[in-house]
């Protein structure tokens, strides 16, 4: 096959799209309804994009350039990092959460472990300076029941 | 005119407080250090700001004349890095590297400087006016829209965006599918009953906009930059000397910059054009007038100025349909258009009867900003340029970290950040594949409302679909949709377009 990246990727699309329509479908009715009701405006873009993802699997266009395996992998982590920040925030308060991540995420850009930690704790305190107290925003520097 | 007039000291009126001249300084300052970095354009820059802006708790005002500033900032800054580094530094810029670049090569970084500034000086400072002549016009005009008119606009916003700006139709069209059918998850707003939340009650409130925007336009940038290790791979230049200002060569580009002014106003206020497709098609007619006389692409100062007065002629002019329709005429003013459905101002005709003070304080605020830009841009430029020195590997982190504060503080839920992580690897793979992602903002933002439209209609005309033809309005614009989609197909051969269009 081809020119695989458009072509799965419409694939993926009717998928969903076919999950969303069957979605939409199970849409309870009001007794109250208007004349469209509540389903057939999914329903209907849940067909257009099937539309659109057939020519697409009909007419890709030429092969994006993919990153190398090593690259995915930084990315990989980049994403796993990101999620358990999200989690993280709140228990662990801002800045050993935002040290740590800011430093993962540099080190993936340019691989300096200087340079890395450097600037995760830079931006860490500045960060938490500027939001605190120039913007005013509340936020919690550390784990509560610390101080 | 008398009316303007009275507007605009209305305006002046608010805008000269200590308090908002203050916040358009601020503005355009970040905008035009967003703009200049490499990867950050007016887009990311609005996203990124938007939550912070909210939490400092400003009024729709105060809100609305930074993130302006900001878009306009941005889209002053964008050359810096286009001239300096040959890397636009935003998408619209990237025209501005085509003759910017090889005058600085020739050892003339500085004039070069000068006259884009001014070029953008002058592109925005004309469209800004003709935002203040042009849209209280068109607010008239939309008062006869019913929600069969404002169902068609909203179909020819997502028909022009996939038609014009895009280089695969079925690609901006599942776009735009993708948006709309994010919005319809959450409470039907007829019924009141879930839809499509698939039992999930963090979803019962639908999917925030903020969120989809942070992530799919600050943190996927972040992956592209993990990707490629941060690496720009051209030679910078550095900035030498005094900077002069060349008044002489500026003189001789007077005709280009009011020619590029009305065209990229134009292509601003079309839905769905934006800014890059603006200074494309300047460069383009400049081009073309010049013939092989002109020299274009060698470095000369009407290839500079075209480009710069078109993009940013284009941005005041994208704020037209913004504020009359409530249709953005780019990803920036959907952004934008974001900040004031969040702010609870709805964008519209009423809005310049019911809220006159939000209109024309922006409007004069704008043009302050006008002036405050000129003099960072062209004596301070300095400044910005030693911002070019700012390496990836501080930057990046900095710039996701202060998106999820800016949304977590918005939301304070844990959630709405694995959110944005999810959305920023879904515009970095739709990005990969050339899917725009200004569609799916679009859709996020208009969905429900082209959705409501649509039934209001239907219930207007007890489910008659004719009834969406009823008014001559709504039918030109249904045509309009029709072959702005359309047309584009057989026209591809003939005309090429920037790759892709992210303003």
């Amino acid at each position: 096959m081809t020119r695989p990246s458009d072509r799965i990727f419409g694939l993926v699309v009717i998928l969903a799209a076919l999950a969303y329509i069957a979605s939409a479908l199970q849409v309870q009715a009001s007794f109250l309804s208007d004349p469209v009701g509540p389903k057939a405006f999914p329903i209907a873009v849940g067909i257009v994009a099937i539309l659109c993802a057939v020519t697409m699997i009909a007419r890709p266009d030429a092969e994006p350039e993919w990153p190398a395996l090593r690259s995915t992998l930084a990315i990989g982590i980049a994403i796993v990092v990101l999620v358990i920040y999200a989690y993280a925030l709140k228990p662990l308060g801002f800045l050993i959460p935002t040290a740590v991540v800011a430093a993962i995420l540099s080190y993936q850009i340019s691989p300096s472990p200087k340079v890395s930690v450097l600037s995760g704790i830079g931006l860490s305190i500045g960060l938490f300076v500027l939001f605190r107290f120039v913007l005013g925003l509340s936020l919690f520097g550390f784990p509560r029941g610390w101080f | 005119m008398a009316d303007l007039l009275a507007n605009l000291s209305l305006g002046f009126g608010i805008a000269l407080s200590p308090y908002t001249l203050l916040l358009a300084i601020i503005g355009c300052f970040i905008g035009t250090i967003v703009g200049a970095l490499p990867g950050l354009g007016p887009a990311n820059g609005v996203a990124i700001m938007i939550p912070i802006t909210f939490s400092m708790g400003l009024d729709a005002t105060g809100a609305l004349i930074l993130l302006t500033a900001i878009y306009y900032g941005a889209m002053y800054g964008g050359r810096i890095s286009s001239i300096l580094l040959n890397i636009p530094g935003d998408e619209p810029a990237m025209m501005t590297t085509l003759d910017g670049y090889p005058m600085a090569k020739a050892g003339r970084a500085g004039d070069a400087l000068v006259i884009s500034g001014f070029a953008s000086f002058v592109g925005a400072f004309l469209a800004t006016l003709g935002l203040a002549i042009l849209a209280p016009a068109l607010s008239r005009i939309a008062y006869e829209f019913g929600p069969a008119e404002y169902f068609a606009l909203y179909l020819l916003a997502f028909c022009t965006l996939g038609g014009i700006a895009s280089n695969n139709q079925a690609k901006a069209a599942l776009a735009s599918c993708l948006g709309i059918g994010i919005a319809m998850i959450g409470l039907d707003p007829n019924s009141g009953l879930p839809r499509m939340t698939g039992g999930n009650l963090h979803l019962y409130d639908g999917i925030d906009f903020l969120v989809a925007i942070v992530g799919l336009f600050a943190v996927s940038e972040v992956f592209f930059f993990i990707e490629s290790k941060g690496k720009s791979g051209a030679a910078g230049i550095k900035l030498r000397g005094r900077v002069t200002v060349p008044w002489a060569e500026i003189w001789t580009t007077r005709w280009t910059m009011i020619r590029c002014s009305v065209v990229g106003f134009i292509a601003g206020v079309l839905p769905g054009a934006g800014a890059s497709l603006g200074s494309f098609m300047t460069y383009m007619m400049e081009k073309s007038i010049a013939g092989e006389k002109g020299k274009f692409g060698t470095g000369v100062a009407k290839g500079i100025a075209a480009p710069e007065v078109g993009n940013n002629a284009a941005a005041g002019g994208a704020l037209v349909p913004m504020l009359t329709l409530g249709v953005p005429g780019s990803g920036t003013t959907a952004v934008l258009l974001a900040v004031l459905v969040t702010l609870n101002i709805t964008p519209g005709p009423t809005l310049f009867v019911e809220r006159p003070d939000v209109v024309w304080s922006l409007i004069a605020s704008l043009l302050i900003a006008n002036f405050v830009l000129l003099a960072m841009n062209v004596p301070m430029v300095k400044v910005f340029v030693k911002v070019l020195e700012v390496p990836p590997a501080i930057l990046m982190p900095g710039v996701t970290m202060v998106s999820f504060v800016g949304i977590y503080s918005l939301t304070g839920s844990y959630f709405d950040l694995l959110l944005v992580v999810l959305f920023g690897v879904l515009g970095y793979v739709l990005r990969k594949l050339d899917i725009p992602t200004v569609p799916v903002i679009l859709g996020i933002l208009l969905g429900s409302k082209m959705e409501k439209q649509l039934r209001d209609a239907m219930v207007l005309s007890d489910g008659d679909w004719t009834y969406l033809f009823s008014s001559t309005i709504s039918s030109v614009l249904i045509v309009a949709a029709i072959v702005g989609f359309i047309l584009p197909i057989f026209l591809r051969g003939r005309i090429r377009k920037p790759q892709r269009v992210s303003d």
